[in-house]
This record gives C-alpha cells, sequence and structure tokens, in this order.
C-alpha cells in the first residue's frame, strides 16, 4: 500500500482511501464547435501512456472528496510530488 | 421580446429553507431506528471493552464557503460562537459542535429542535457565495467509548488512530470497514462517528462482530 499525501488535508493518508481519475492537464477545448472531428477525439479519447513520469488527477474519495495532481513514475511507482490543481508540476520529464 | 432578466444583486436571495421537524406528525424514524437499540440496551451485557450509543436525530448542518469569504467565516463565527475550524480540527461551543471536512465545507451538528433556527441565522449573517444544506435524514451519529473502542477502530479504519496521531478534538474522514464515516476523538477512550444513513445498517452490523471479541455493551 501507498502512503498518499493529501494536499488538502495536509497529511499522509493510506492509499484505499484515494482513487486515481486519470491524466491530469487535460484541457477541454474553449469552443468545441469548432474542434475537428480529431481534435475532439483527441480531447475525449486519447490519453498518454507514458513510461516513467506521468502527470494523474486522483481524488481523496473517502477522505476530503477533492482533486489534486501527482507526479508518478509509471515504472518504479514512486510518487514524485503532489499538488493542487491549477498548479503546475515541478518535476517534469524534460528535467 | 429578448429580454433577458438577470437577478437583483443588491435584492437579499432568497432561499426556502425547510424545518424538517415540523412536530409530532410525522413521525421522524432514526437510521438504526430498525435495530431498536434500547430493547438491545436492555437486554444486553452492561459490562464490556466498548460502548455504542446511537445520538440520534440530531440537526446536521454542512455548511460550504471559501475561507477567502470574509462574510461567511465571520457569519459563521458569530452565530456559532466559535470560529470555523481549521483542517482535520474541531469546535465545540455549548450543545453545538464543527468540524472540519474539507477545505471548504463544515459539519455543524446542534438538538435536532435547534437546527431549523440555526440554519436562518446562519443564512441571516453570512453573505457571498456560500451554501448551507440541512442533512439531518441522511446521516446519524454514534459514540463508540471504552477501553477497547481504540481497537476497534484499528481494525476498522487503515488510519493510524494513536492519540500521538489522533488526538483529542481532530476529526477525520476516512475509510469505515468498506464504507465511510467521520471520526473524532472526543476523549482518551471515546469517538465519535457520523456515518451515513444508507450505509447505518452495515456500519451496525459490522460493529456488532468486531467489538464482539470486546464485549460491545450497548446503551440506549
Amino acid at each position: 500500500m501507498h502512503y498518499i499525501y493529501c494536499p488538502h488535508c495536509e497529511e499522509y493518508r493510506e492509499e484505499e482511501e484515494f482513487h486515481a481519475a486519470g491524466e491530469a492537464h487535460i484541457a477541454r477545448p474553449l469552443d468545441p464547435e469548432a474542434c475537428t472531428d480529431a481534435e475532439w477525439a483527441d480531447f475525449l479519447y486519447f490519453r498518454t501512456n507514458s513510461r516513467g513520469l506521468h502527470h494523474e488527477l486522483w481524488v481523496h474519495a473517502t477522505g476530503c472528496r477533492k482533486f489534486f495532481n501527482m507526479t508518478r513514475d509509471t515504472v518504479t511507482y514512486e510518487i514524485k510530488e503532489v499538488y493542487k490543481v491549477g498548479e503546475q508540476p515541478q518535476v517534469t520529464a524534460d528535467q | 421580446m429578448s429580454e433577458v432578466v438577470a437577478p437583483e444583486k443588491e435584492a437579499a436571495v432568497k432561499v426556502a429553507v425547510m424545518n424538517q421537524l415540523p412536530g409530532q406528525e410525522p413521525r421522524a424514524e432514526s437510521p438504526l431506528h430498525h435495530a431498536d437499540l434500547e430493547t438491545v440496551a436492555k437486554k444486553g451485557p452492561k459490562q464490556g471493552g466498548v460502548y455504542l450509543q446511537e445520538l440520534k436525530l440530531l440537526g446536521h448542518l454542512v455548511l460550504r464557503g471559501s475561507v477567502d469569504n470574509a462574510e461567511f467565516m465571520s457569519g459563521a463565527e458569530k452565530v456559532l460562537g466559535v470560529a470555523l475550524p481549521s483542517a482535520l480540527q474541531s469546535a465545540e461551543a455549548g450543545d453545538l459542535s464543527v468540524r472540519w471536512i474539507s477545505p471548504d465545507e463544515w459539519l455543524v451538528i446542534v438538538p435536532g429542535a435547534k437546527a431549523f433556527k440555526l440554519e436562518r441565522e446562519l443564512r441571516d449573517a453570512m453573505g457571498g457565495h456560500f451554501a448551507i444544506v440541512n442533512v439531518s435524514g441522511g446521516q446519524t451519529v454514534l459514540t463508540l467509548s471504552g477501553p477497547n473502542a481504540e481497537e476497534v477502530l484499528k481494525k476498522t479504519t487503515p488510519y493510524d488512530v494513536h492519540p500521538s496521531n489522533f488526538p483529542v478534538g481532530k476529526v477525520i474522514t476516512s475509510t469505515f470497514s468498506k464504507t465511510q464515516a467521520v471520526i473524532r476523538r472526543t476523549g482518551d477512550e471515546s469517538f465519535e462517528l457520523v456515518i451515513r444513513r444508507s450505509f447505518a445498517d452495515y456500519a451496525w452490523l459490522w460493529l456488532q462482530d468486531a467489538c464482539a471479541e470486546y464485549g460491545l455493551v450497548v446503551r440506549g
């Protein structure tokens, strides 16, 4: 089991309380009507499947029920950082 | 006729507020009504390691608003008599208690008959963007106390309930067996659980099983 830091509760909690909610930083197109089918499909369905660093959205499901972002290594499962929605990651692949 | 009628910003926002305990009829039943804890308490053992009691039909109000909204924070403090607590803390003032639930959410519990009046007072005192919802019918309060109460929580929740990590007054929402509960330490050997109505029977069955090895004493 992982011990995950919730940036809203400001303490470590058991992984059991959390749920992964997909890739982070997926911005909804401001004008969906102006999107091509390919752009819209890309927003709806296509996600990166990175080997290594990955930015994910998580929710503290049985805790404060708030969403936050996490940078995680998909190979080692190591959690590099957590940060609130709206903030930018400090640990990125190009470092 | 393409006029858009925008709500007057200056006018006080009126919200329909319902008194959920209007009188004797209809009769209110707590989420554990079917378990008939009074009879269980009378017939059951009087000594044991864990004491369980339902504090039923209390008034539960969920307050939501931003800590940056001064009108919300000061209005709450004025009416409640205590400031809205910070993360993972709770506060009490007489028969009223406030729990931190999330960064913009607090749970206030008062005797059932006071909820309607309190909700109206809060609405009058607060301003800006906020929400108050009376969730009295949706959840109930259980108290768990006794020398083995902590042991029961240890096998029920993954949270570290040791006093060094979970002192008196601290409140957390966590996994409670296969459901969730708001858990607060109210004393060295006493805890308060806020559980959902739909999971009340499950929690009751779970607690009976989990407390069996220590001896469960139900108080009516």
